[in-house]
């Protein structure tokens, strides 16, 4: 290290200027290094420039500000940037892909996409609902506990963000195999058991200490988990519209309220913008925050307060990159400067150099500007919730950040400047992949074959984590994340928000990291049926998605290439279904000693159910009953957990015909809205044997079903038909009395009546010559379902 | 006293969080509800308006030392007059999960004679450990001294949620058995977990879903006039709430929380 270009100030607290002036390129990369800051050369290239220009050197302040809003985590350089696809140069990701769904929508219902911390959505005339997910990754392989209660605790303040009071959270989990064995880990992985613990006990004690209901949720299981864990943590709020508050004005009060600033995530956005290395734990355990739920729980009740009485101009919260991030963001977004004074930051402990305390991303802090007129009453509604509030600073007319610390200017920067790094150009490649179609015979027992599929971890019950979620929390769960005594999986869980109305809000996702490894493009298409498909088979319609990617290192070309195929697939099919994207996160640089991550794409889906008394959950309810199959079946099984049990990948991963299953989509939320489902349940990992299963154990009641019946298309084996991963499917519970109206309204769709419920307490099933292929016990089918994570890996 | 002129006092403090579906429970019962923070209640000494005090679910402080214990140190430390003369005016106090576990640290159930200056119970950490959010039946085992349950006869079943890590109701070791003879001959035993038919989970889970001794559920002081229990009936309120409605053709507009709550209304319309 150049210790000759770190210049100290004569100050009473530690100050560095740092001699960029004069740097060679070279030096140029060891200060970026020294300092932590992560940007590269041509980035720091153009920050000596514009410090050349001022004719003074940057201070060690200056630097990590820049440091923090240049961050991969911060400004979101490779959706943003340029992208060179071979002959195609696509001029951001985000721009082409994501916002343009929306843009070309225009849905009215859209009451502010991709500008906040989430996204809102019209609810009602009144009301809007808030909506948000982030990756919580890296900070949660090194520690699993913090890293993912922080997870939630960052994404309720999101919401709070917004001015939303948090209704509900949802939180997507991806784990190594429970199993792997120690002696394959590579120093500073810990073991999948370790971490799975963890990030479930993180979560669960977050969520549950705010009061705020976990209803939806998901756990994956894939090898490429194992040195990169996947958190994705979710909230959505609740919020009046005419309470929404953002019109800063030049001379507002900056107030920081909350928990105190300490050393406890420093440098969490380089952090989460680096890969994982054997020395991350070592390097970077700062990085991780530590999380206090009780603060933010009375943090939110003075937010509301002061929401409801419009005292306050503007609302953010601090997360990745501290204050740096929060003031730097509200300045520019309403035109301003803003004065800090970092003495006027109440600390943890003593002697926080000024960088650290702007920089810090200790949790619980939100920053609201606050006209003068109002502070009193503010600063009031903070002390009687016993939360610690301070004015910090202003905001101020010119366009200048100023930050000052104990009366010496520590910091002076022209925010336009702060918010325009260099573009980069990031080369993308797209390699086809190797994996081909297996051929074996089809296996002899199959009913032994539906057990072990759902044994197996991605399919099985996860009661034991969703009970350890307090998922009735504020009493407004109408659909819960398991139904009824026999705790089957619902689709989707729906809230009722409002006291005085029956409508309800459906949340879902979809995510098929295993058709990744296959083909990027049709993974994500598939995980945007499922999360819609998933919603409307509860009842809910008028869908917004959300896009959650977790990726490898995008500098690395054929990672990027997989990237624009998963993001060219967001715009076909959210453009097709017409539900816009209204936000997300993207986490990259997932890479571990034991290689990079598959390719995960989370899309989230965020649904209206007009009459909450229409809802239908997926449990069979009555013997005689007819059970239907809405949607064609294909050999699809690329990817499935069948070939997976089987020990193999394929290649014909499941595709999206979006035409027909749009008329799926709307066929089935009009035959639920006419009273006409008696049961509803989708078809994904493990195909119509897993669902079948499903919803008969659920209810309690046998199924006889005909696979012959099923319409399908090249489908010759039984096992085929039985565990195909074909999308846009459902299983659909009716009643003799109604079952002319359903296939009336069906009549142009790939459906058929396949078989009926039954009384006995079996699920049979006939193959394709008529004879059983599949014949087991509720009892069987439920114990294996259950086993998995109630003693199994576990034990 | 007519219902509408009873009014309830539903407190929090920082980690409460069941207080506005508490709130809109009493509210449909057609009383006054308000939900006032612990701090208003030591400014404005405004305690003794109400009839009756609810301690909600909740992390009341973090729940840091053992559930319940801060918000109990708390309240006798800063309005513990007032709570007593609540206490001896025999108005009706009402602790659902995390208030309960302060009514027990605060001394103020099982409460055998008058107000302890100790906890003689405790409800620790669950067996299985861990937190557990799951619908449990319980079974109304009071013969009528509990002023929430005097409406409720004897042996009925009950349909309600629990929520929580630490609910194992104990007594020591030692005076277990002689404090359980005291519970019946005060008829302080209020709700015991049992099965859909009634049967005693006799400790196993998950029909006892914490391992409580005796599969003790919920209990009242010896007056009947401070009851407190893990469930949460603000959460089994109306017919939506329940796990099975979509199974169901035709529900009762309620949940059995209903009742649980309503009881002290009537008995306040009546007594007054």
């Amino acid at each position: 290290m150049s210790a000759n270009l770190y210049i100290r100030r004569r100050t009473p607290f530690l100050l560095f200027e740092i001699d960029l002036v004069k740097a060679t390129d070279q030096q140029l990369l060891e200060v970026s290094r020294g300092l932590g800051i992560g940007l590269n050369l041509q980035e720091m290239k153009a920050v000596r420039q514009y410090f050349r220009d001022k004719k003074r050197n940057p201070t060690d302040v200056e630097l990590q500000t820049i440091g923090q809003t240049w961050s991969e985590h911060c400004f979101h350089k490779t959706f943003k940037g340029k992208i060179k696809a071979g002959e195609k140069e696509i001029d951001g990701l985000f721009k082409t892909y994501i916002v343009k769904v929306v843009e070309e929508i225009n849905p009215k219902w859209c009451f502010s996409v991709f500008e906040d911390n989430a996204g809102i959505i019209r609810f009602d005339r009144d009301y809007g609902v808030a909506i948000k997910v982030e990756t919580h990754n890296h900070p949660s392989a090194i520690e699993p506990f913090g890293g993912a209660a922080t997870g939630v605790g960052g994404v309720i303040r999101d919401i709070l963000g917004v001015w939303a009071d948090p209704i509900a959270c949802t939180d997507v989990l991806g784990f190594g195999p429970l199993d792997f064995e120690y002696e394959k880990l590579p120093t500073g992985v810990k073991h999948p058991k370790y971490v799975y613990m963890g990030v479930v006990a993180g979560i669960g004690s977050y969520g549950n200490n705010m009061g705020i209901p976990t209803v939806n949720g998901a756990i994956y299981f894939d090898e490429s988990y194992t040195g990169n864990v996947v958190v994705y943590c979710g909230c959505i709020g609740l919020l009046p519209l005419k309470k929404f508050r953002r019109n800063v004005t030049p001379s507002d009060i900056i107030v920081l309220a909350g928990g105190k600033t300490g050393r406890d995530g420093i440098h969490g956005v380089t952090f989460a913008s680096a890969e994982l290395t054997g020395k991350s734990e070592e390097i970077s355990r700062p990085a991780v925050q530590i999380a206090n739920p009780i603060e933010e729980e009375k943090l939110k009740r003075a937010i509301i307060a002061i929401r409801d009485l419009e005292l306050a101009s503007a609302i953010t919260d601090l997360g990745g990159g501290g204050l740096s991030s929060a003031v730097g963001e509200t300045a520019k977004r309403f035109g301003c400067g803003a004065v800090v004074e970092l003495e006027k930051v109440p600390l943890k402990y003593e002697d926080l150099a000024p960088w650290e305390i702007y920089v810090s991303e200790s949790q619980e802090r939100m920053l609201l500007a606050v006209p003068l007129a109002n502070l009193e009453k503010v600063l009031e509604i903070f002390e009687n919730e016993d939360v610690e509030a301070s004015v910090i600073g202003k905001y101020t007319a010119d366009n200048i950040l100023q930050i000052y610390y104990q009366g010496e200017k520590v910091a002076d920067m022209d925010i336009p400047f702060l918010f325009k790094p260099p573009k980069t150009t990031k080369k993308a490649e797209f390699k086809p992949v190797t994996f081909k179609e297996p051929f074996f015979p089809e296996p002899k027992n199959l009913t032994e074959t539906l057990l072990q599929l759902l044994v197996s971890p991605n399919i099985a019950s996860k009661e034991n984590v969703i009970r350890s979620y307090d998922h009735e929390v504020k009493g407004n769960t109408v659909l819960k994340p398991l139904q009824g005594e026999w705790a089957g999986p619902n689709d989707a869980a729906i809230i009722k928000p409002l006291k005085g109305s029956w409508k309800g809000v459906a949340i879902s996702c979809g995510m098929n990291p295993n058709y990744g490894k296959i083909d990027a493009y049709w993974m994500a298409a598939s995980a945007i049926d499922e999360a819609i498909r998933n919603n409307v088979a509860v009842g809910g319609r008028r869908i917004a998605l959300l896009d959650n990617f977790t990726w490898g290192n995008p500098e690395k070309s054929e990672r990027l290439g997989s990237l624009v195929k998963a993001c060219e697939a967001c715009y076909d099919f959210a453009t097709a279904f017409k539900t816009p994207f209204i936000s997300g996160k993207d986490s990259l640089y997932n890479e571990s000693p034991l290689g990079p991550i598959t390719p995960t794409l989370l899309i989230t889906a965020l649904g209206i159910v007009p009459d909450i008394r229409l809802a239908v959950s997926m449990d069979v309810k009555a013997p005689k009953d007819s059970i239907y199959i809405v949607g064609k079946t294909y050999a699809e099984l690329g990817g499935s957990e069948y070939y997976k049990l089987k020990g193999f990948v394929g290649r014909n991963v499941p595709q999206v015909r979006s035409a027909n299953a749009r008329k799926i989509f709307a066929t089935i939320t009009r035959a639920i809205d006419l009273g006409l489902v008696k049961a509803c349940h989708d078809l994904s990992e493990g195909g119509l044997g897993v669902s079948a299963a499903e919803m008969a154990f659920a209810g309690g009641y046998g199924m006889e079903l005909y696979l012959q019946k099923v319409p399908k298309r090249n489908v010759s084996r039984n096992d085929f038909a039985l565990f195909s991963e074909s999308n846009s499917r459902f299983l659909v519970e009716v009643s003799q009395e109604a079952k002319t109206e359903f296939e009336a309204l069906m009549n142009d769709k790939a459906c058929a009546e396949i078989g009926k419920v039954t009384k006995t307490q079996r699920l049979c099933i006939y193959g394709l010559n008529d004879k059983a292929v599949i014949d087991a016990s509720l009892s069987d089918l439920s114990t294996s379902w259950k086993r998995t994570f109630s003693s199994g890996v576990l034990a | 006293m007519k219902r509408e002129e009873i009014k309830v006092c539903v407190l929090r403090v920082g980690g409460t969080n069941c207080d506005a579906e508490t709130k809109r429970a009493f509210e449909e019962l057609g009383v006054q509800t308000d939900i006032i923070h612990a701090n208003e209640v030591v400014r404005r000494r405004n305690l003794l308006q109400y009839h009756v005090l609810v301690f909600p679910g909740g992390f009341s402080y973090g729940d840091y030392v053992r559930a319940g214990a801060i918000w109990a140190k708390w309240i006798l430390a800063k309005l513990g007059k007032e709570l007593k003369a609540f206490v001896n005016e025999n108005r009706p106090i009402l602790g659902i999960c995390n208030g309960f576990q302060v009514l027990v640290e605060a001394g103020l159930l099982p409460s055998f004679s008058k107000m302890s200056p100790y906890p003689e119970a405790t409800l620790t950490m669950n067996l299985p450990p861990g937190y557990n959010c799951r619908w449990i039946y319980l079974k109304q085992e009071n013969q009528g001294k509990c002023v929430f349950t005097w409406n409720i006869p004897k042996g009925k079943v009950l349909h309600v949620p629990v929520a929580h890590s630490e609910g194992r109701f104990l007594f020591t070791k030692e005076k277990q058995d002689q404090f359980l003879e005291r519970l019946y001959e005060n008829d302080q035993l209020v709700f015991r977990y049992c099965d859909k038919k009634g049967e005693y989970a006799e400790g196993s889970f998950p029909t006892n879903p914490n391992g409580s001794f005796h599969d003790i559920a919920g209990i009242c002081n010896a007056e009947g006039t401070i009851f407190g229990l893990m469930p949460h009936p603000e959460r089994a309120f109306y017919w939506w709430q329940q796990p099975d409605w979509t199974r169901q053709t035709q529900m009762p507009q309620y949940g059995d929380g209903k009742i649980i709550l309503e009881g002290v209304i009537e008995y306040l319309t009546k007594k007054f």
